[in-house]
Parts: C-alpha cells; structure tokens; sequence
C-alpha cells in the first residue's frame, strides 16, 4: 500500500501494483544496486593517492588506450560496414538473404569464449585467413590488431540493427523528390538519406563503442595479453583480483563504470533525439 | 539510348513513352546494377569475414580428427559436469529473472508512477557493465575480504568459487533481456483489455493468466530465448567468481578456456561445438518469434489486439 499511496500518480481499477513494484525493486536492489555501489564504497576506503596510484600506472595506462583505441577502431569499423549491411539487408533481393539477416545477431547468441578461439583459429599464422595475410607482413592473432578484430566482431550487429528499422521506415517519397529536384543518386544518398539515418547510426556506434569496452572473453584468446602491448582493461583487473589487489582491482573498475555510465547516458540521449526525427 | 535519342522518341510516338517513363522512374530511386552488385559484394565479404568463417571454424576444428575424438570429448567426466552446471545455472537464473521481467514490466507498462525513468534506465544498468565487472562486485560482497566474508566462513558457506557466485553472476549478466522485450509491447497495448477483465469480474490472477499472459506470450517466449542464450555462454563474469575447480565449479565457456591453454584444441572446439549449435538454434527460435512480436507490435500499434 505504502508504494501505491507514495508513488502512484493517478488512482488505477488494476490490481498488483504494489506487489510488481516491490518485488522489482528488492530483486533491482539486491541483484544490481548493492553490489554496484560495492565497487564504489570500497574505494572510498582507499587514499587518494593510492587510488590516483592504482588507476593512472604506467600499465594501467597502456590498457586504458588499448581498449579505447580497438574500441574506438571497431566500433568505426562496423558503423560503415554495418550501414552497408542494413542497406543491402534493406534495400536489395540476394539469394539466402533470410539466412544472413539471421546470422547477422551471430554475435549476440555465440558464447564470446567460442568466438574467441574461432577468431584466434582463423587469424593464427597458419589459419585459414592468417595464412594469407602472413606473408604480406600482418600479424593479428596475439596482437592489438587481433584486439580490434574480436571487439569487431562483437559490435557487428549493433549497427546493422539500429539503422535498419529506420531504413525500412524510409519514405521513399523523399528520394523521388530529390530525384525531381535533379539530384544525382549520390547526392540523394548524403542530402536526404544519411541525415535522416544519422542518429540511428551513432546510436549504434555508440552501443558498439560501449559493449567492446567491457569485452572480455573473447579479446583474451587473440590478444597474447602482453603487458603493455595487448593487455585490455578488463583483464588487467582480473590479474589484480588473482594477486589479491582487491582495491587495486576495484579501482580500475570503478574507473570504468564511470565510463560505461557515460555512455550509457550519451546513448540515451541519442535514442530520444532518434525518437524525435522519426517523429515518434 | 542516349538522352537526345529518347527525348525524340517520346516526342515522336506516345506509345514509347508508357514504356520509357516507368524505367527512368525507377531509376531516379534506385542504384545502377553494378553499384547494387558492389554493395551486396562489399556487406557479404564483410560479414564473411567476420561471421561465417568463424562459425564454420568451430565446427571444422571440432570434427578435425575425426568423430571418435569429438565423442570422447562431449562424454569426459570433466565436460559433463561442466554442461551440468551450464544448465543448473541456466535453469535457476532464466526463472528468476522472467519473474521479474514480467513484474517489472506490469509495474511500468500498466501504472503511472514517479521515478519511472530512473527505474527503466536502472533495469539496463547489467548491459553497460563489463562482465568482468559483475563478477567482481559479488567478490567483494561475498569474498573472503568482503562484507559477509567472515561470516559466510564462520558457516560455513561458500558462494564466491561455488556455484551460488556462478548463479548470481549469471543472473547480474542476464538481468535485463526479459524485462526489455515484455516493457514496450505491454506498453503499447495498454490497460483496456484488462480493465475490460476486472469489469466483468476477473479476480487479479484470472486477469493475468488469461488476458495478459497471452497477450504477451511471444514477446515472452524471445526474452526467455536470449536470456537463455547469454546464460549459457556467459564467461567473464562467471570466470571471475567461479574459482576454476574441474569437475566442480567449471562451466561450459570456462572448460573451453582451460582445455585450450592446454593445447587440447580438438576437444576445446568440440565443447564450443556444442555452444555454437545452441547459438544456432537460439537464432532460428529468434528469428521465427521475432516476425511474431513484429506483427504483434504493428497490431498493438494500430489498434487494442484480439483476445486469443
């Protein structure tokens, strides 16, 4: 009664309010809220020079560019290719195209452990891709470069998935009257189309952006994790947790909350402007 | 045909220009033939590169030397406790979490409340957090330097390195999946078909199970698939409180990690195998549901939906 009297805005005929809200909030409370603010109150119980210590190291540096560099880089990567995709996806008839519009949500189904040994498999010197890139000189398997492939692969459908809605919500009336005005396709193409997907497309990038971030599993196969060269953020505090640097470790993570919890706003505030041009 | 013949033509005969003018139309809205070709060429080779390589990959490297190799590591004492404790784990977070899904869902969907927003924005907190990180925080709850620590050990009960950590890591990474699916469809359908029920003299449970439940049954279903799927392949944060003990505390993604550092690539694949087939036909059941939430969406959208 108590939620239903404090919170409710207006009176309701419908039951269960109270009972939904309050085992929301426990299950939201106990699962989520605790132990993230865990993370914070524990390096409240470090000095500021330990924590300034802990987070801005030599090594700790070294990750925090590796991970935001490859991030950076796929996140790049998959918003022009994957603008290709859902246009082709979109706009094109090729044979199998159900299949690959399926395939395309690969990455959100296959275990990251999974895609890590298959990306390492194929990118190792005698793969069946590091085999050809070898000989002309490019390492990506326990490399930075092999880094940005597995944070590519991660991201993959974000992108495709954020634009092809609104491609497939496209007045196509706009391009003919482009057309009439006599521009050519490719004006059409960046005047009247691409303004029109441009939120939905950093929407995608940053949700590609944000989810490489905190990747794991499937970077640790094929980076080699060298200190220094290819050690990504995230492993780094699992190394600190194994030598029992529990504030050490929480520091860096909580160096990356903060991060996550940007763009986690940022990417709220590109939905609702998405929201607001498909005028919804 | 250049622009000057065609010009003639449809100046000299009207017949021609019912069969020009649809043709340059088209083409005012669509791309040349090679550029199409170029497009789908450049988004294949892309996701060839990056997709369908790979999975196939798995399963080359699995089957690699022969069947009996890939038997024996399915069947090994050490992989079935592991897929064991992948679907205890499984099993036990994808219930609790659909309870909530569905709670939270009836709570925002259905009422107008303060705090609203901030309690959306709260449910994907999970999706923004670094696996590595959710395993963490639960180390310092339930580690031996954490809050309860000492007196988890003086009872001599363990949750970090056991499978309770596993669970709740689980739970913390798949938090979120069904929540999302159920909160906008149940939005957009709105409260009248319930209230209908209640009118009519439904009692709060009938109305659940026989008007909302169905209502968002597919929807449901699509949550439970993708929670599911990440449940069962979840690795960093699982890796981070499960301790590594074969036979015990070592899921699915975590046998594969040790049986490759041990260079025991057959096997390692062979587990994966497993994993990528589940993917597979996580995918097939996505992609059929989701054309049914689709529709579902549309209809919700343009008007109140039928009662099944």
């Amino acid at each position: 009664m108590f939620l239903s009297r404090t919170l409710l805005k207006r009176h309701s005929v419908l039951p269960g309010f109270d009972l939904a809200l309050g085992v929301s909030l426990l299950y939201l409370g106990f699962i989520v809220l605790v132990p993230l603010s865990a993370a914070f109150l524990k390096t409240f119980t470090m000095t500021w020079p330990a924590f300034w210590g802990a987070v801005s190291s030599p090594r700790v540096l070294a990750s925090y560019r590796l991970t935001f560099g490859a991030s950076l880089a796929a996140a790049l990567l998959n918003a022009f290719f994957g603008l290709i995709v859902a246009w082709v996806l979109v706009r094109y008839d090729f044979p199998f195209k159900r299949v690959v519009d399926a395939l395309v949500d690969l990455p959100f189904a296959l275990p990251t452990a999974v895609a890590g040994i298959a990306l390492t498999a194929l990118y190792a010197a005698n793969g069946w891709i590091g085999r050809f890139l070898e000989p002309i000189g490019i390492k990506v398997s326990y490399t930075p470069l092999g880094v940005f492939v597995a944070l590519t692969f991660i991201g993959l459908p974000f992108v495709v998935r954020t634009v092809q809605p609104v491609l497939e919500d496209f007045q196509k009336e706009l391009e003919e009257a482009a057309a009439t005005l006599g521009a050519t396709r490719a004006q059409a193409f960046t005047r009247v189309i691409l303004p029109v997907l441009m939120p939905a497309l950093l929407t995608g990038f940053a949700l590609a952006f944000a989810r490489a971030l905190g990747e794991y599993g499937s970077v640790i196969f094929i980076a080699g994790n060298m200190p220094m060269v290819s050690e990504i953020t995230p492993l780094l505090i699992i190394t600190k947790l194994e030598q029992y640097d529990y504030a050490g470790a929480t520091a860096i993570a909580v160096v990356m909350l903060v991060a996550a919890f940007g763009m986690l706003l940022a990417i709220n505030l590109l939905q609702a402007w998405t929201r607001k041009r498909q005028g919804r | 045909m250049t622009v000057d013949t065609a010009a003639a033509t449809l100046a000299h005969s009207p017949a021609a220009r019912t069969t020009i003018a649809p043709r340059t139309a088209l083409a005012a809205t669509a791309e040349p033939a090679w550029v199409r070709r170029a497009l789908i060429g450049v988004a294949l080779a892309f996701l060839a590169f990056f997709l369908f390589v790979p999975l196939a990959a798995v399963f080359y490297e699995a089957f690699k030397k022969g069947l009996a190799v890939y038997l024996a590591a399915i069947t090994e004492p050490d992989a079935v406790s592991a897929i064991w404790l992948t679907l205890i784990a499984s099993a036990i977070s994808v219930p609790l979490n659909l309870t909530f899904g569905v709670a939270a869902a009836w709570a925002i969907a259905k009422f107008e409340f303060r705090g609203k927003n901030v309690l959306l924005t709260l449910i994907d907190l999970p999706f923004s957090v670094s696996p590595v990180i959710a395993g963490l925080i639960y180390v310092l709850i339930f580690g031996l330097q954490g809050w309860f620590g000492a007196s988890l050990r003086d009872h001599d009960l363990k949750i970090i390195f056991a499978v309770p950590g596993i669970v709740l890591a689980t739970i913390f990474v798949t938090f979120p999946f069904i929540a999302r699916e159920l909160i906008p469809l149940m939005q957009a359908q709105g409260q009248e078909q319930e209230e209908a029920a209640r009118v009519l003299g439904a009692s709060g449970w009938q109305m659940f199970w026989r008007v909302t439940l169905p209502n968002v049954k597919w929807a449901l279903l699509y949550g439970v698939i993708l929670c599911n799927a990440r449940a069962m392949g979840e690795f960093g944060a699982v890796s981070v409180v499960s301790g590594h003990i074969r036979g015990q505390t070592n899921t699915m993604p975590l046998h594969i990690e040790i049986l490759y550092n041990e260079y025991q690539f057959s096997a390692a694949f062979a587990v994966a195998s497993l994993l990528a087939l589940l993917a597979l036909v996580t995918l097939v059941l996505k992609y059929a549901v989701e054309q049914r939430v689709k529709k579902q969406r549309r209809d919700a959208g343009a008007s109140a939906p039928p009662i099944e």
